[in-house]
């Protein structure tokens, strides 16, 4: 019998708790299915953050650290800088690495950290049941905006990737969607280009994820899909905004 | 033997150095020895004190209450200090620019035009360095060779200014050698 | 290396270098900034690391990474910088990550001033951040005494897998004396295998997790007994105090790290005036020493707590003397510092009682 799938060893056993529709799972499988095939997973540590990927570490099948909320990019310096030849990672949702730790974030591109961050962006706290994220658009109802986000008493949502592409540090930045099998092939391209600036000592590298959340965006999972497609995607273009691998060329 | 220094003046007066100096110097004889520096933004231009203990026991407070000597660079600081020290104590006064003055009886005082003496040397900034040879013609606390060599590591980086400091030393000696021979003498 | 006159932030620094430290992290701020600048001149001569983290939250978070990574690593900051870290130093015991972590002490609260102080020791000894957690803290009284006891730190804390405090106030971290390198002992610098460390699995068939989350209240509460053990292990084990002409004293000083030293000019000014007066000097602020306490109750008269805070200390003291004898306190605060003639004065009023 020909296989023509399996589950890819860098993820554990560990059934995932993640809600029906979310793209937690995707995310988590595109990131351990590189570093397989990087054949980094003995080598790599991983950060987890605080927020609905708070359990990470329990579904990477590789060395971990759990990170109080926000701080994962300064937890990941400490390691890189005690095992500089290893691969460092963390993984980070929109109010982890763009509210409570931006500070982190800025200054871990700036400093052009050797590590790499995932950063899933579905505009929401999910963990806490749906509070405004700083990625919430504009006019989206939430919990702590339940008239709809308005830039008068909450200002506008945040671009990391436009941020974070302006600093010498960051080496290679892009911003992806999985909302379709096309979107998930490339969004696994531009994981492995983000490890790949790592392994190749480029410094910082971080894909935004434009993720979704139907549980608390109250959708079907397909609606929640098509709701990154034509609100997100909008306001949050996908693309390359950074990219020193292609200077090697 | 356990002498009690305080050293006060403006910042920029080498306030800092002269304690450093017979610190290194107190070490270096084996002494047991603290400094103590007055720090933070008063250091920049305002007044500055640094407090020297060398004695042959374990240091106790680095904190000076009771001065056995009190080294007064700026009017400020003998308004300050003078009435820290012990009686019997010792006070060296920079005249060149306390023209006041002190007011206890129970002390010795000696008044040293330091600045007018590092003038005539050519360089205001060996003031400091006088009073140390003063110090050490008044006290015998520490041995020449500590004191030479202490110059050459608070001065480390600074060679060229080791010679006219040593220079500025011995000059403070000879000047309190003369006028103690005075004071014995009234 | 024979004698060098050095600060108590430079010993520091050193200190924790010749016990095999390679990772630093740290804000600057005043009275601790001469370990920040030692540490960026000396660590890369040891090919060691200085990083200067963006706040004092980033920092101790690098080196929640870097010590659970499995580096000796080090920390300072002085008062307002470790109230900012407390978020972290929980996690950091929570999740059994050893580091060192230094407070050179300034007046507060708030910002408050930058002269020395003593009002950080609830913070320091009674927890600081959230949770049940200790921290060993120890407290020099000399320049020799900070490099010793930097160095015994990191030993303790890879022991224990726990963060371990030197705290120590301003004029300790400003001051000069001699130090004596040599006389360390070595042995405390050899740095054990680390086999929880995330070091990347390589080999290993277990994957290494530092973690300090916990959603099944069974299991947390199992892993806070586990973490208590440790700490009365360390409460067996770690205590460290000094007394000083304790044998036949009427009252009895209760002073740390630079007072002590104050309050020995006291007792000396004390003797003077035929006082018998002694003194018991705790070096770990926790554990608290309390054997000595129990050693000199007969001929003792009554305890005098001093300190540079509004009394902070003594209320361990209080808890060792346990009620058999009075216990009194004297203290300065926001930078001013006991002088030993206003302590004898305490310690004649104390003497005017009945």
């Amino acid at each position: 019998m020909t296989v023509v799938f399996q589950k890819t060893k860098g993820l554990t056993d560990t059934p995932f708790h993640y809600c029906p529709g979310c793209t937690h799972g995707i995310v988590h499988r595109l990131v351990a299915e590189t570093m397989e095939e990087l054949g980094v997973l003995d080598k790599a540590i991983g950060v987890a953050p605080v927020g609905c990927a708070v359990f990470a570490y329990e579904y990477f099948n590789c060395d971990m650290q759990e990170a109080a909320h926000g701080r994962a990019p300064a937890v990941a310096t400490g390691i890189k800088r005690v095992h500089p030849d290893k691969i460092v990672f963390t993984y980070q949702g929109d109010g982890d690495l763009a509210a409570i730790g931006t500070a982190e974030t800025v200054h871990a591109a700036a400093r052009g950290e050797n590590i790499t961050v995932i950063f899933i962006n579905n505009a929401i706290y999910g963990m806490t049941g749906g509070q405004m994220a700083p990625t919430s658009l504009i006019g989206q109802e939430t919990l702590t905006t339940p008239y709809g986000r308005k830039p008068e008493t909450n200002g506008y949502p945040i671009k990391m990737c436009e941020m974070l592409s302006t600093l010498e540090g960051a080496a290679y930045i892009e911003r992806v969607s999985v909302y379709d099998v096309k979107h998930v092939l490339n969004a696994k391209k531009a994981i492995k280009n983000a490890f790949k600036a790592q392994i190749n000592k480029k410094g910082f590298s971080m894909i935004e994820v434009l993720s979704s959340c139907p549980t608390n965006w109250g959708m079907s999972p397909n609606e929640a899909l098509k709701w990154i497609k034509d609100k997100m995607e909008q306001y949050y273009p996908l693309g390359v905004y950074k990219n020193t691998l292609e200077e090697e060329k | 033997m356990e002498e009690r220094i305080i050293f006060a003046g403006f910042g920029g007066q080498g306030i800092m150095s002269m304690g450093l100096i017979m610190s290194y110097a107190g070490m270096m004889d084996g002494k047991n020895v603290s400094w103590l520096p007055s720090y933070g933004p008063e250091m920049r231009g305002g007044t500055a004190n640094c407090h020297v203990t060398i004695s042959d026991e374990p240091v106790g407070s680095p904190i000076i209450n009771e001065a056995t000597v009190v080294v007064a660079m700026n009017r400020p600081s003998l308004e300050k200090y003078e009435q820290d020290i012990v009686k019997g104590g010792l006070l060296l006064i920079n005249s060149s620019l306390i023209t006041i003055e002190h007011k206890r009886r129970d002390i010795e005082v000696y008044r040293i035009p330091t600045n007018d003496i590092a003038n005539q040397l050519g360089n205001l900034k060996v003031a400091n360095s006088i009073m140390i040879g003063v110090l050490m013609g008044l006290k015998n606390m520490i041995s020449e060779a500590a004191i030479k060599i202490s110059f050459g590591k608070v001065f480390e980086g600074k060679e060229n200014l080791i010679p006219l400091n040593i220079k500025a030393y011995e000059r403070g000696k000879e000047f309190i050698s003369s006028i103690s021979s005075q004071l014995v003498a009234r | 290396m024979a004698k060098v006159l050095m600060k108590g932030n430079e010993a520091l620094a050193e200190a924790a270098i010749q016990a095999g430290c390679r990772h630093y992290f740290g804000y600057p701020i005043t009275p601790q900034n001469e370990v920040t600048a030692y540490m960026a001149k000396r660590m890369p001569e040891v090919g060691g690391v200085f990083l200067q983290a963006e706040s004092e939250v980033s920092a101790i978070n690098m080196v929640y990474g870097a010590g659970g990574a499995g580096a000796r690593v080090l920390i300072t900051s002085s008062s307002p910088g470790i109230s900012l870290m407390q978020e972290g130093i929980s996690y950091i015991a929570g999740a059994e990550v050893p580091c060192v972590i230094a407070n050179i002490m300034r007046g507060g609260p708030g910002l408050g001033g930058i002269q020395p102080s003593q009002s950080d020791y609830f913070q320091a000894t009674k927890g600081g951040g959230h949770g049940d957690y200790k921290l060993i803290v120890l407290a020099p009284s000399t320049i020799q005494e900070m490099a010793e006891l930097v160095q015994q730190a990191f030993h303790i804390a890879d022991k224990y897998r726990n963060p371990v405090m030197i705290l120590g106030d301003g004029m300790l971290g400003q001051m000069m004396e001699p130090v004596d390198f040599d006389i360390l002992k070595k042995e405390e610098n050899k740095i054990e295998e680390k086999p929880w460390a995330t070091t990347g699995k390589g080999t290993r068939n277990k994957r290494n997790i530092i973690n300090s989350l916990e959603l099944d209240p069974q299991i947390l509460e199992k892993h806070n007994i586990e973490i208590f053990k440790k700490y009365q292990k360390a409460a067996k084990e770690e205590v460290r105090y000094e007394m000083t002409n304790c044998e036949e004293a009427e009252i009895i000083l209760v002073a740390y790290g630079t007072i002590a030293r104050v309050a020995k000019n006291a007792i000396e000014i004390a003797k003077r005036e035929n006082i018998k007066v002694g003194l018991i000097r705790p070096i770990s602020l926790w554990p608290f020493p309390e054997e000595p306490f129990k050693k000199t109750k007969d001929h003792v008269k009554a305890y005098l707590t001093i300190e540079m805070s509004m009394g902070q200390m003594i209320e361990d003291v209080k808890i060792a003397v346990n009620g058999q004898k009075e216990v009194y306190f004297y203290g300065r605060v926001g930078g001013m510092v006991p002088e030993p003639m206003a302590i004898l004065e305490e310690i004649k009023k104390i003497r005017g009682k009945k």
